[in-house]
């Protein structure tokens, strides 16, 4: 009946053409520079379908929070209110400890560290594909979102901004097997690269001798020297070493800080150190 | 002179299908989520396979790619092939009795995860894990569902 309506290329041919436009897309993502603006640009485009599917979502855990009991909001108020006084008292301190290590610094002669500003944004809660570990932030370069800017929470690093929309924008979390870190050890300084596994709760740091000095339960902190993330930020703990002389390097897993299958609320940080800027000249910018 | 078609209701419901797929989920059912938006496709190439087929399959797998943060590219690539075979038997397809249908469709719900895993492990080399099948046995038990909804829609609508 619909002689009218099956001309035009033949099912084969259409598909050969659809073959070869995905074979030039994904060319075009994964090996070329280009891709960061063309995914902004589809972000923003996308970015309405994110706010509506996330409604739903938003609505329950509105009306939930309408519901509440007086008694649990009042509980929950007592313990942020202790937890904020434990923290200023806490910020007291570092007030004092950081003008005297400006000081040093200067006596010393090194660049100071800039202070860093900070945005916070919350996470859409929408379904990223488990090949890939992104999430979707409510805020865009309306708010002075830029790519690249270092994405944590209260517990550690969570990844970095991949692609921004006007207004919401895509981050890569640590543990994607895409992403990679510089971190250093706190108890012995050694540098090492943290690399995502594509799970959750493990990454795996890449290129450390035999005879390295780590333990379980080493804290590892981003070094700064990845030109990405200012410095010191906790990123994972190590959790499992395992020696094996066939291997030519140790193989080390370490648990992320901050809990990334449940991450709600993050920070953005902005302001990037003058150390941040010099290892950023030396360093060829990575690959996100 | 032909009446419209209603061409509209059609990409109304791929609309719906992809705000399924990124619609957000209790963290333990979030694997098992069936592909909502191939499942549509497949409907709607089996139905009218003069008006839905591989381009629109590429577009609408395209959009995922770009709402699910996979490579761009890979989604499109998957669902070409997958309404490619589907269109190519659909009268066979046809056919089939509901529950046969949903078992040879996720055959080819697991050639798309294969699909989709190679691309994603030659691109950026990830691991396979058996979860990541969870969705073709959802998608399987979602179809008799989902095609009984999209007839009575395609009925009611008069979609040709």
């Amino acid at each position: 009946m619909n002689q009218i309506y099956s001309r035009g290329p033949s099912l084969p041919l259409r598909l050969f053409l659809a073959v070869v436009c995905s074979a030039g897309l994904m060319f075009l993502d994964r090996y070329t520079d280009s891709s960061t603006q063309l995914r902004s640009y589809l972000t923003a485009a996308a970015s309405p379908l994110f706010y509506v599917a996330s409604l739903p979502q938003a609505l329950f855990s509105g009306a939930s929070e309408q519901f509440m009991s007086q008694q649990t909001v009042l509980d929950e108020n007592a313990r942020l209110k202790e937890t904020l006084l434990q923290q200023s008292g806490q910020l007291q301190l570092l007030r004092f400890l950081q003008q005297e290590n400006e000081k040093l610094r200067a006596l010393l002669g090194s660049s100071a560290a800039i202070e860093d500003k900070s945005l916070v944004a919350e996470v859409l809660a929408v379904y990223s594909h488990p090949f890939s570990h992104q999430v979707v932030l409510n805020k865009g370069s309306n708010d002075g979102v830029t790519e690249f800017q270092p994405v944590i929470d209260d517990q550690g690093v969570v990844g970095q901004v991949v692609s921004v929309g006007p207004s919401s924008s895509r981050a890569l979390l640590i543990s994607d097997n895409t992403h990679a870190l510089a971190v250093r050890a706190e108890r012995t300084g050694v540098r090492a690269i943290v690399e995502g596994l594509g799970q959750w709760d493990l990454l795996r740091v890449m290129h450390l001798p035999h005879s390295t000095d780590i333990r379980e339960g080493d804290r590892l902190l981003t070094s700064g020297l990845d030109g990405r993330f200012p410095e010191g930020y906790p990123v994972a703990k190590v959790v499992r070493i395992s020696q094996d002389a066939s291997q030519p390097f140790m193989v080390v897993y370490a648990e992320p800080y901050a809990r990334l299958d449940r991450i709600r609320h993050v920070l953005l940080l902005s302001g990037r150190s003058e150390a941040m800027a010099e290892a950023a000249e030396i360093l060829p910018p990575e690959q996100p | 002179m032909r009446k419209p078609q209603r061409l509209g209701f059609i990409y109304l419901s791929l609309f719906v299908a992809l705000l399924l797929t990124v619609m957000p989920m209790p963290q333990i059912v979030k694997l098992a989520r069936p592909d909502w938006a191939l499942l549509v496709l497949m409907y709607w190439t089996l139905a009218l396979p003069q008006r839905v087929s591989v381009i629109t399959a590429f577009f609408t797998g395209f959009i995922v790619d770009v709402l699910v943060g996979t490579v761009l590219g890979v989604n499109a690539l998957a669902f070409s092939v997958v309404i490619f075979v589907v269109a190519q038997h659909h009268l066979k397809i046809r056919n089939f009795a509901v529950v046969q249908q949903a078992l040879l469709l996720g055959l080819l719900l697991a050639l798309y995860q294969l699909l989709l895993f190679w691309l994603s492990h030659f691109l950026t080399g990830v691991y396979f894990r058996p979860q990541y099948l969870w969705p073709v046995l959802t998608g399987m038990l979602v179809w008799p569902w989902l095609f009984w909804l999209l007839r009575r829609y395609r009925r009611q609508l008069k979609i040709q």
